[in-house]
């Protein structure tokens, strides 16, 4: 395929798109799915059918406020209705030609999308990720094509690096000094891995993005293929995201029809292909080492590095791994170029993040905002704050390797710095928000025990440490705990972290860290007084009733 | 090679065995597909068990240990046939927070069993997930592949019920 091509594709792709005067766009991502989007739509067809409106009706991605859904668009003029149900349809058409419907519309102007910037999620909403001419009418694979024919691997990856992306799995990685690595290293074969095996608790934003616009990873990940000298991809996605797993499949069929994947691809000497391989829902294969292990079929185990994945991965190979999130970046970047997005951001961390808001928070789901945007912003003005009654007590980042940080830090940037600074890490991007109903000692509890289910006992601190860790903090739950306990999970908190083979179990004690350190009392109060502020604990059985 | 070396029978005329085939012909029959083909297996008869390990493992050539390994180390893989009914709790942070524990109460208490276990009579198995990713619905529950969301105690209770054999 030619530039010109590819430009007539788009034309015709956005012609398309505009022949019908209205759409309606309902969300058929897995949020709103779950609220019945599916019959919403079958009754939107069929009423556009009976009454013969010229109205196209086109599933598509997240909008992001999954709480208010399900969710329709109508174009022209992006007015956005929710909770829509079947029996509101033939007053929702008939109104189309007249004016908005009042009852149902949601307000744009609120801040939940005011403040936020979509780059990832652009095309999210808009686009049927079913379909990959929806996503050339937005410009896609432009990127793709403009690699191939004008830059070199070398600038490519130049410009990852100057652009400033971090790995948004998690640690925060550069992901140019990642993709130079791979590219130098030697081996007869190269692979690019997409790591979507998302298994934080609370993170949802890989499963939606795959699910709302999955040209977007694909598209990254053929130009990471090129820059690094890839010759085969693969995702790696959790069993429990089937629908992801469909619209990714569908994807690289359609790629491979139109020419962007397979031999020779678009008429140039370079050659790529993806396979889709699903988990076992093991969250260690969120781990590098691990998830390499779980492609070749094996136990998903860790394995010391280095070597690092970069210089020897996949069989042996120099093999890239990046997280979703960071792969649906690049395209973006590679269009509007490296300095756009360095001036997105805080002066270490630059571009957007998306966070899947969720908890006790009044407008849940998600969001994208740019770095260095306030914890106070994201969770107050974008999230609506804590629902009547109940008071803010922490926001949970970073999953089971993260930490609860305090009110008191509301006010703080939110960066990969940042929230390390504070005993939490971004992580790959859920972020639930606590009020005072929450029990700081049964939620690191809770997270131990999944740590503990979670570790893949390879390695003893990690296998035996996080069980004993989970056993003093069920004695704390239950009321039986002494404060030498309190001193033995800390002395324990401080022998896993450093010597557990991977980050699995390195980071399992940030939760119980976290917690003591900003709310200590509660766990002293637990011991002492055999009381639970919160009135959640085994301990304090007067409070239940609270 | 992997094309010429003898493969084993299909355990029985059963034609989900061809389907199981099926994936690992897609994959060339080489060791790598071992995860692939097992998800194979359970999505054909709903569990794995001595018979489709030993068959997935010859025909792959990997050593039954392996395959054995491989079904017990992910949380996905069941080595025990499933209830008719499936009542799967997230247990994810959101729905942490918004109360899920005490859904899996109720839900034990009213089926008579654990998590990770099926009634007696195979009509009902209760799981529990890391995270199903609807923490937009939390606390979220999935009976039967259907997801219900903003659940309270009351209403598993009623939906679990209503399972029970008249």
């Amino acid at each position: 395929m030619s530039p010109e091509e590819l430009e007539q594709l788009a034309k015709d792709a956005q012609a398309a798109r505009e022949q019908a005067p209205h759409a309606l766009n309902i969300c058929m991502a897995a949020g709103c799915l779950t609220l019945r989007s599916e019959a919403v739509k079958s009754a939107l067809e069929e009423e556009a059918k009976r009454t013969g409106s010229a109205c196209r009706v086109r599933g598509v991605g997240c909008m992001g406020l999954c709480s208010m859904g399900p969710l329709v668009v109508s174009e022209p003029g992006e007015i956005l209705y929710r909770h829509v149900t079947p029996a509101d349809v033939p007053e929702l058409i008939s109104t189309l030609d007249v004016a908005p419907l009042a009852r149902l519309q949601c307000p744009r102007e609120q801040a939940f999308f005011q403040r936020q910037l979509n780059i990832i999620t652009e095309n999210s909403g808009r686009i049927d990720p079913d379909k990959i001419d929806e996503y050339l009418a937005f410009g896609g694979y432009e990127a793709l094509l403009t690699c191939l024919t004008e830059k070199t691997a070398a600038q490519i990856v130049l410009e990852v690096s100057k652009s400033g992306l971090r790995g948004r799995g998690g640690a925060g990685y550069p992901t140019g000094l990642k993709w130079g690595t791979v590219a130098k290293s030697s081996g007869t074969h190269k692979y690019v891995i997409c790591n979507a095996d998302e298994g934080d608790p609370g993170a949802f934003m890989d499963r939606s993005v795959l699910e709302s616009d999955p040209h977007r990873v694909l598209e990254g990940m053929i130009i990471a293929a090129y820059a690094v000298g890839a010759s085969r991809g693969y995702i790696y996605v959790r069993a429990e995201y089937p629908l992801a797993v469909k619209r990714f499949t569908i994807a690289i069929r359609e790629a491979r029809r139109l020419g962007f994947l397979g031999s020779q691809i678009c008429n140039t000497q370079f050659s790529f292909d993806v396979e889709v391989r699903i988990g076992g829902g093991a969250f260690v294969c969120g781990e590098e080492t691990a998830l390499i292990a779980s492609i070749e079929g094996k136990r998903g185990t860790p394995r010391p590095r280095p070597p690092y994945p970069a210089q020897s991965g996949l069989w042996d190979m120099p093999t890239l791994i990046n997280n979703v999130e960071t792969f649906a970046n690049i395209p973006s970047i590679m269009r509007r170029g490296p300095d756009w997005f360095a001036s997105i951001g805080t002066a270490k961390s630059k571009g957007t993040k998306v966070f899947a808001l969720s908890g006790k928070v009044r407008n849940v789901g998600l969001i994208e905002v740019p770095m260095g945007m306030t914890l106070r912003q994201i969770i107050f003005e974008i999230g609506g704050g804590v629902p009547e009654g109940h008071h803010f007590k922490a926001v949970q980042t970073g999953g089971p390797s993260g930490g609860c940080i305090p009110e008191q830090f509301l006010d703080l940037p939110v960066d990969y710095e940042s929230l390390r600074e504070v005993g939490s890490i971004m992580g790959s991007g859920g972020m639930i928000v606590m009020d005072d109903s929450a029990c700081m000692v049964n939620v690191a509890r809770y997270f131990m025990e999944f740590c503990m289910s979670e570790s893949c006992g390879k390695c003893i601190p990690c296998r035996a440490g996080t069980a004993q860790m989970y056993e003093l903090l069920t004695r704390m739950t239950d009321g039986s705990a002494t404060l030498r306990d309190l001193q033995l999970l800390e002395e324990l908190c401080d022998m896993v972290a450093s010597t557990s083979l991977c980050g699995l179990g390195q980071s399992a004690p940030n939760p119980v860290l976290s917690t003591l350190r900003y709310f200590r009392d509660e766990y002293i109060e637990h011991i002492e007084q055999k009381r639970c502020r919160a009135g959640v604990c085994a301990c304090s059985p007067a409070e239940v009733s609270a | 090679m992997s094309l010429t070396a003898k493969k084993p029978a299909l355990p029985s005329d059963d034609k989900r065995w061809r389907i199981v085939n099926g994936t690992m012909r897609r994959y060339g029959f080489s060791r790598d597909a071992l995860i692939e083909t097992l998800h194979t297996v359970q999505e054909s008869f709903g569990y794995l068990d001595k018979t489709s390990l030993r068959f997935v493992a010859e025909s792959l050539r990997v050593p039954l240990s392996q395959a054995y390994g491989v079904a017990t180390f992910y949380h996905l893989f069941t080595m025990k046939p499933p209830g008719k009914h499936v009542c799967l709790i997230c247990m994810g942070t959101a729905c942490f927070i918004k109360g899920a524990d005490s859904l899996l109460a109720t839900a034990e208490e009213t089926l008579g069993i654990k998590s990770g276990e099926t009634t007696p009579d195979l009509n009902a198995s209760l799981t529990t997930a890391r995270c199903i990713g609807s923490c937009s619905l939390a606390p979220a529950v999935v009976f039967d592949g259907n997801t219900l969301g903003n659940l309270d105690p009351a209403t598993i209770r009623k939906h679990l019920e209503g399972w029970k054999p008249a």
